[in-house]
């Protein structure tokens, strides 16, 4: 069969199981646009290309498909650095094609022109210019491999227009052909029997054990074997940012998230154990504060299918290489096996629940008049949302409020930007996860100042009926940034201040085609969110006028150990005698 | 010189790299290095006998950087297939140098006998300089060049090193050969 190299591109995709692509045409990729038309793929025309990479992530965090994204050359291979970087970071399964000028034109500066290969190097997985036609399919076919393999990431495939439109034989390699043309790239998955067995070991030996899971449960689907870990040996979990409903919230061995804005009973207990056992997770810097004084007495199991992750920040005990789901499963069966008696935790759990009750997280009510606490908007959100609600949000304090307050009982529910940090992800994001699952509702909530950073994909939104619904946090100004303001640099505020009315966020909403509110009274949130709930057909925003003195709490301060962690300056002063 | 005294107190590790034979590979491998702050003191490429994959041998400072996880970082790489890890004590290390020296009338008999001593090759000769090459241990190659100053060097290259992991020393036990069966 003969094709044009644009359509063995779009049938290559198919082959895959593409069900949406989402992506905005220009020069160099036109040829694939064409066979688009006969396709049965979704394709969702966005307003920027980085747009189109972050609803591709969230698609994939909610799916556990690949994102899959298409732009053209140059300027548009660029905007989607940010986030192909964010699912580097995130290790999100993506592929992006982005067109590059003909092949005759590499390296001559021709219009729209990039060095897209070198510039997106580091922040992809992998990448590869594709300068054959015959080997469009098998690029494809090991850019999805790559993607949702081993440690998942983002893959570009860089496609010349020439290419596209030059005549292939097509053909459709074989799983053996793919993992033969990739003699570099065999991820471990089975974790290592006699290290599996040294973890039960150190497990059964623990007094002061917590699970420290991060995001690689979620992506390698595990937490229901997370689930029966802890309910065989009854350790309590911490959920990182990016593990946030890895573990239900509900149940009382979670400890809530540790780090920099974690609850004070897992920063504590990270503290003061004796053993890690750590899932997926890479000892963040906004996990272990200060990396000399964190958990100084706790010896370390660390399981991650990266081996560069096993020793990188803290060096492990036990090391094992595996995927997550696998191992375990596998710990379980070992622990379960019978074997060595779990130690005594009893008086371990009385300290932690002493915790619990002392410290839990808080906010001071407001007084008559003051404006709205976002912690309380955070909490109407969450106790008026619907079963199975999936919440994403931007990056600043309303994202450490979000992961705070709200109650995450399933795997895959929460979405965010957590190793890059990317302000503007959430309104993108969100368009991808109700793509994904339409049937879900999904919240994104967002700060003033991320809003305005891709509001723009309303459009989009609006324009493809995709209903997802907006809490735009509005203090007036870059929260995070003047928290740090406050407290570390003598309250001088320095570039911070947004304006509340500027831009007016309902009519800017409005014009973007969604049904848009202003909430600033208490009274007001409840209904807002009631009729915001009932919208089904368009995207709805919520602007809540909130108060902007309101801090993250609590904190590590930056470069300071856990255990200078500051709490709440109601609960400070028994904090100080439990803390010495 | 700071490559001499590394050479002397060894606190380099080689890592060989097999890599495929693919266009912007040595580009991956050297982004990486400076994306993870990672030091090289030197790098060659070579092709190897099966033309789908070539070698790099990278040498690092291990006081600044673990190995290990440059090593691991490598591995990350699709295009990296396998990776060999030499102390100095487990390799077999081995640099090539050209040089231009100048070797005038009064000067040439001392030069030549130098490379000679160090059994260096005259590869070109000119009316008043000659350019040697000198293959060996990097040490070795440290005091040649030392010992050559003097006389102006006008031009040097060297390659940076190469290395084999050293081989077995103890004797084999003979097996007894017999009929298959």
């Amino acid at each position: 069969m003969n094709l044009t190299g644009a359509q063995a591109l779009i049938k290559s995709l198919e082959m895959e199981r593409t069900e949406v692509v989402f992506g905005l045409p220009g020069g160099a990729i036109l040829p694939a646009y064409d066979p688009l038309l006969d396709s049965p793929i979704r394709h969702i025309l966005v307003r920027h290309e980085q747009g189109a990479g972050h609803m591709a992530e969230g698609y994939a965090h909610v799916t556990g498909r690949p994102g899959v994204v298409m732009v053209t050359s140059g300027p548009a291979a660029t905007n989607l650095v940010t986030p192909l970087c964010d699912a580097y970071m995130d290790s999100v399964p993506l592929v992006a094609i982005t067109g590059q000028v003909p092949r005759p034109a590499i390296g001559t500066d021709a219009f729209q022109e990039c060095d897209t290969v070198g510039i997106t190097r580091s922040v992809t997985k992998h990448n590869e210019l594709v300068m054959e036609p015959e080997e469009l399919p098998l690029v494809v076919r090991q850019a999805f491999h790559l993607a949702t393999t081993g440690r998942p990431g983002p893959v570009l495939v860089d496609v010349p227009k020439d290419v596209l439109t030059a005549r292939v034989k097509w053909w459709w390699p074989t799983d053996e052909e793919v993992v033969a043309s990739l003699p570099g790239y065999r991820p471990t998955v089975r974790g290592h029997a006699r290290m599996i067995k040294e973890a039960a070991r150190l497990i059964a030996a623990s007094e002061r054990p917590v699970v420290y899971a991060g995001g690689g449960v979620l992506k390698a689907r595990a937490a229901l074997e997370l689930g029966a870990l802890v309910e065989l040996t009854g350790i309590p979990v911490v959920t990182t940012l990016m593990a946030r409903g890895a573990f239900p919230d509900d149940h009382p061995l979670n400890l809530g998230m540790p780090g920099m804005h974690g609850n004070y009973t897992a920063i504590r207990a990270m503290q003061e154990a004796d053993l890690l056992i750590t899932l997926g997770a890479r000892f963040d810097d906004r996990v272990t504060g200060r990396v000399d004084g964190f958990a100084p007495e706790a010896k370390v199991v660390h399981v991650d299918i990266d081996p560069a992750e096993l020793g990188k920040v803290r060096r492990p005990d036990v090391p094992i290489v595996g995927d997550c789901k696998q191992v375990i499963g596998e710990l379980v069966r070992v622990l379960g096996g019978g074997g060595d008696a779990q130690a005594d935790r009893s008086a371990w759990r009385s300290r932690l629940s002493g915790w619990q009750e002392r410290y839990p997280l808080h906010y001071d009510p407001p007084a008559a008049g003051d404006a709205l606490k976002p912690q309380f908007v955070l909490e109407a959100l969450r106790d008026a949302a619907p079963e199975g609600t999936i919440l994403v949000s931007g990056v600043g304090q309303h994202q450490m409020w979000a992961s705070q307050y709200w109650r995450f009982t399933e795997p895959y529910s929460w979405v965010n930007s957590g190793g890059l940090g990317t302000m503007g992800f959430s309104v993108p994001a969100a368009i991808g996860a109700k793509v994904g699952r339409p049937d879900r509702t999904v919240w994104a909530v967002d700060g003033d100042g991320c809003f305005q950073m891709t509001a723009q994909e309303l459009v989009t939104a609006a324009s493809e009926r995709i209903p997802i619904k907006v809490a735009i946090l509005n203090n007036a100004y870059l929260g995070m940034v003047r928290q740090w303001q406050e407290m570390f640099y003598a309250e001088r505020y320095s570039e911070v201040y947004l304006s509340p009315d500027l831009p007016d966020y309902v009519k800017w909403s409005e014009a973007m085609g969604c049904v848009a509110l202003r909430v600033e009274d208490p009274d007001e949130v409840q209904p807002a969110i009631d009729k915001a709930n009932a919208v089904d057909d368009r995207p709805v925003v919520i602007e809540f006028r909130t108060d902007a003195s309101e801090k993250v709490f609590p904190m590590v301060p930056s470069g300071a150990s856990n255990s200078d962690v500051v709490v709440h300056p109601s609960q400070a002063g028994d904090a100080r005698k439990v803390v010495q | 010189m700071k490559g001499a005294a590394l050479n002397r107190h060894p606190h380099h590790h080689t890592l060989t790299v097999v890599v495929e034979n693919r266009s912007g590979v040595l580009a991956r491998v050297s982004g990486l290095f400076a994306r993870r702050g990672f030091n090289i003191q030197s790098l060659a490429v070579a092709p190897t006998d099966d033309e789908r994959f070539s070698r790099i041998t990278i040498v690092v400072d291990v006081r600044e950087t673990d190995p290990e996880q440059i090593t691991k970082q490598l591995f990350k790489l699709v295009n990296v297939v396998k990776i060999t890890e030499l102390a100095p004590a487990d390799a077999v290390e081995r640099e090539l140098l050209l040089c231009t020296v100048v070797a005038d009338a009064d000067t040439r008999s001392r030069v030549l006998e130098l490379v000679g001593v160090f059994g260096g090759a005259i590869v070109d000769v000119g009316y008043a300089d000659i350019s040697v090459m000198l293959a060996g241990e990097p040490a070795k190659l440290d005091d040649f060049e030392d010992l050559v100053r003097p006389y102006g060097i006008t031009e040097l290259q060297r390659t940076g090193r190469v290395a084999l992991p050293r081989l077995e020393r103890q004797a084999p036990r003979l097996r007894t050969t017999g009929k298959a069966s």
